[in-house]
């Protein structure tokens, strides 16, 4: 009696199943769409490989210098340090205003909000204002900021400073901080909160020792990348008025008056000395690209990789 | 009196704890407002500054042959077609390069390649325009549009064009991923049931279920293209003004590339009396535009979240 193994039917059933023949079409679609998605990836490959050789003159013969110098008309002498403390400043002022104000108004809608109209227009409001070019908001600050605050923001400075910088950038970025914070709380499953409310919890009791800790990392993450975007952001700061040229920054002053004064970013330094003519300013421009990437990118891949570390899956 | 009992003040609790529960609500819930006071805000500046434009100029020089503030040719139709044609241009690039990776991401990669590459992706979306425009000014403009087309110039809007597209893929294919991640299994396996190809479960069955997010996806990466700025600022190459084109490997100016270079120039501009205020009236167009293009993606994104 013949005995049929698997091994036997297994050929002629996955020939049935493949139609007798190769899927050359489904090959070709599938290293298309690989293409594509290798073709993105290239992109950033090129983008940081030209600008690193680019840089690569300066970052080798000046090392350090490059980084920890001020701004200068000659090519040789300059650096980034003015850009790189004026970009930390305006971070420092975006966490310090964005921060609370945009995880507090995403706790409120998220936790506290009943259904009503008016809380619906709210969040479609925030949506809209996520999607608003950033330079709207750099006319934004101009207007508000810089022309009808100006006694507050900048008295000797025509408004243009930190300040008003600091304050454009953090409406900017608020949106982004309320989107982010109000997906990390609905993340939280109700059950937690239900349990705080049966052992007789306030909904602030709630929301502080039990959504907030459930939902800290993604908060986290959510805020370092909005800090980030503001750090990389230009084009609201030309309209505020960052300097682009040559910034003298006096010593001895008080915070205050820090903060009140003048400034440059390094976002804007970048944006000037690409418009410089010459292969000294070029190599200086990509210099300066490389040490704002590695701020950028590093943070970010952090925060990204904190995210799917602390992902939870309820 | 029973110690005992349990009495509806008692369920109230300590007036302290009302009395923070209240506070911490008024503050929360003023913070929610500051949204809508912030967009009230933006919408009057812009209007109040467009409107004392338009009422102070000659509304004929509106439409001249190009965009030269300082000699008061304003013509909205050539910032509004350079705009048009680098966000077209841009999607010309992001659309096909942003879903064809969505689909492989989703359709085809393992899900450790997924969970690797879809971070890479988004950290492509973290790279601050102003390293595209220098990007598109130092090496697309040589190494692509020049090789290419050698008689166009060292600034063109074909360059800024392509730049803007590779900052706006990442935006596309993340979107359009989690739109085509989100498509219930079940579609796929009762496609496979019945003896479907895995290309052809891509392209008939989860293509079409997810169409609305990636509808979205591109509606918002367009909105996105048009409201670059630094990207248009440095390589499409007007930094004084331009005139009208519509071919790409002109010079051009864009909205927001008239924004950006009036606010520059601000100081000397200031004095001679309507250029610098023309940007109110260029803002609350861009905003427009921009706003109308959020809300219909925000209405493909709704179809999508009532389906699932």
């Amino acid at each position: 009696m013949a005995v049929v193994t698997p091994a036997d039917v297994r050929g002629p059933i996955d020939l049935a199943l493949r139609g007798r023949h190769r899927d050359v079409l489904g090959l070709l679609f599938r290293i298309g769409l690989l293409g594509m998605l290798v073709l993105s990836l290239a992109t950033l490959v090129v983008l940081i490989a030209t600008t690193l050789t680019e840089a690569w003159p300066v970052l080798s013969d000046r090392g350090m210098d490059f980084v920890t110098s001020d701004g200068s008309i000659l090519a040789s002498r300059t650096g980034v340090r003015q850009g790189l403390v004026g970009s930390l400043v305006l971070v420092g002022c975006v966490a310090v205003i964005a921060l609370p104000i945009g995880i507090a108004a995403a706790v409120y809608l998220q936790e506290y909000a009943r259904d009503t109209r008016l809380n619906r227009i709210l969040v479609a409001n925030i949506r809209n204002l996520a999607g608003v070019p950033s330079v709207v908001y750099g006319i934004l600050g101009l207007v508000v900021f810089v022309q009808a605050l100006r006694g507050v923001t900048g008295p000797n400075t025509y408004g243009r400073s930190y300040v008003s910088g600091g304050l454009t950038l953090a409406v900017l970025v608020m949106p982004i901080v309320i989107l982010i914070t109000m997906e990390a709380l609905r993340a939280v499953p109700t059950g937690i909160r239900e349990g705080a409310y049966g052992v007789g919890a306030t909904r602030w009791e709630v929301v502080r020792s039990h959504v907030l800790p459930y939902a800290a990392p993604g908060i986290f993450t959510g805020a370092i990348l909005a800090l980030a975007r503001a750090f990389g952001e230009t084009a609201p700061l030309l309209l505020v008025g960052a300097v682009t040229g040559y910034l003298n920054t006096p010593s001895g002053r008080d915070p205050i008056e820090i903060l009140q004064g003048q400034y440059t970013a390094l976002p804007t330094q970048v944006f000037a000395w690409a418009k410089l003519p010459g292969e000294d300013w070029q190599a200086n421009t990509a210099a300066a690209i490389i040490v704002l990437l590695v701020a950028i990118l590093v943070v970010n891949f952090v925060a990204i990789l904190l995210r799917s570390r602390y992902e939870r899956t309820w | 009196m029973d110690p005992t009992a349990v009495t509806l003040d008692l369920m109230r609790g300590s007036a302290s704890r009302r009395r923070k529960e209240r506070v911490v609500q008024v503050l929360f819930g003023g913070a929610a407002l500051l949204g809508l006071v912030i967009s009230l805000a933006i919408v009057l500046a812009l209007i109040e500054g467009a409107v004392s434009w338009l009422l102070s100029i000659d509304l004929g020089w509106l439409w001249s042959d190009g965009w030269y503030p300082r000699r008061n040719d304003f013509d909205v139709a050539t910032i509004f077609l350079g705009t048009m044609i680098i966000a077209v241009i841009a999607m010309l690039v992001a659309t096909p390069l942003g879903l064809g990776a969505a689909a492989y991401l989703s359709e085809y990669a393992k899900p450790r390649v997924r969970r690797t590459l879809k971070p890479v992706i988004e950290t492509l979306a973290s790279i601050p325009s102003v390293v595209l425009g220098y990007f598109a000014l130092q090496w697309i403009t040589p190494n692509l549009v020049e090789r290419f087309f050698p008689s166009a110039g060292t600034a063109n809007l074909l360059a800024a064009g392509l730049g803007v597209g590779i900052l706006t893929i990442p935006l596309v294919a993340s979107i359009a991923e989690d739109a085509m991640h989100s498509v219930p299994s079940s579609l796929r396996e009762a496609a496979y049931g019945i003896g479907a190809r895995r290309r052809t479960v891509t392209a008939r069955v989860v293509f079409p279920a997810a169409v609305s997010g990636i509808i979205a996806s591109l509606i918002l990466g367009f909105s996105r293209a048009v409201g670059e700025t630094m990207v248009v600022a440095l390589a499409a190459g007007a930094t004084g003004g331009a005139q009208r084109t519509i071919n790409p490997l002109d010079p051009g100016q864009t909205m927001t590339g008239a924004i950006s270079s009036l606010a520059i120039g601000s100081d000397q501009v200031r004095g001679s009396g309507f250029a610098f205020d023309s940007l109110f009236f260029v803002g609350l167009l861009l905003f427009a535009i921009t706003l109308l293009l959020n809300i219909a993606s925000e209405r493909f994104v709704r179809r999508v979240r009532r389906r699932y």
